[in-house]
């Protein structure tokens, strides 16, 4: 098994079993929602993203802006460091290659931000060629406020933990900055079929 | 759906208040914390901690400012370890047991 087909694009008649990383156990049709804070109500006409760098802001879109961008759809597995995964969940958003674009050759490591003040940091070539999206769909509906609504990044291949929901900003370093759980003693990287779920592990 | 904005914010029936914290954080403190006055590192409100807002179903338990609602305490058991985040408590002021008290007084 290569590491970029672990979780991606399988057929149903996959057994299960080879499709749930360890420590893992099918959910089914549910899809918990694990709150940290309050859900954030930001309205479509004040929501925008952007893409900045350590001093600048790079790139910004409006939503309708965003909307207007190139997507895509995607069906995946996602893996919840509480234990729970999900088969075959399908979103439509944009890929995080055409939101970055040509990034500073300095950049190693983005940080992600979201609406309530969580954030989460992911490596720069963890989330580049086509592996992770800026998602606003789900299951053909629009994303739902209690799951990141209306747009959150999907980073499938990791602990969803690193999909942040509400975020607005993703930000170029040059190195690495731990985020919200990241601070508070889970895994760094988080890739569930490594079980990376706390730092040390 | 058709507008996300105008859904019912199914968190907030989810949101405990700080006093159903006590009972894990009777793991770690010697005297009951929900008592406790708490200043909000972030905007400076004074209020006791039972009063917080506390979200109980996240990886850990996270602990929320009534006033600003950022985070001032993370609490987890996990592994063998207890494990306290009070970035945003920039003061803690926990009364102390009345006979300990009496002790220091005289
Ligand atoms: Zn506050």
């Amino acid at each position: 098994m290569t590491v970029l087909s672990r979780g991606f694009r399988r057929g149903r008649s996959d057994r299960a079993d080879d499709r749930l990383p360890p420590g893992q156990y099918d959910v089914g049709d549910a899809f918990p929602v694990l709150s940290a804070g309050p859900t954030p109500q930001t309205r479509l006409e004040r929501w925008d993203f952007s893409v900045h760098d350590q001093t600048d802001e790079l790139r910004r879109w409006t939503w309708d802006e965003f909307r207007a961008l190139p997507r895509e759809a995607v069906s995946v597995d996602i893996h919840c460091v509480t234990t729970w995964s999900k088969f075959d969940t399908r979103w439509e958003g944009v890929s995080l290659d055409t939101l970055l674009g040509d990034v500073p050759g300095t950049t190693r490591y983005i940080l992600a931000a979201s609406d309530g003040g969580y954030t989460t940091n992911l490596p720069l070539d963890e989330v580049t060629a086509g592996r992770a999206w800026l998602v606003d769909t789900y299951e053909g509906q629009p994303l739902a406020p209690e799951h990141g609504g209306p747009a959150r990044l999907l980073v499938p291949h990791l602990y969803f933990w690193k999909s942040a929901k509400w975020v607005r900003r993703l930000t170029l370093l040059p190195y690495d900055e731990p985020g919200f759980w990241e601070t508070f003693g889970y895994h760094n990287h988080g890739d569930p079929w490594r079980e990376e779920r706390y730092s040390g592990d | 759906m058709t507008d996300p904005t105008g859904t019912v914010d199914i968190t907030a029936s989810r949101r405990l208040d700080g006093n159903a914290a006590a009972g894990m954080l009777a793991e770690l403190f010697a005297v009951d914390v929900t008592t406790a006055r708490s200043r909000c590192a972030s905007c400076g409100t004074t209020s006791m901690l039972g009063a917080h807002h506390l979200y109980a179903d996240a990886p850990a338990l996270v602990l929320r400012c009534p006033s600003c609602t950022d985070v001032v305490l993370r609490y987890a058991i996990r592994e063998g370890r207890i494990l306290l985040d009070l970035r945003g408590a920039q003061l803690l002021a926990v009364l102390l047991p009345a006979a300990s008290n009496e002790s220091n007084g005289a």
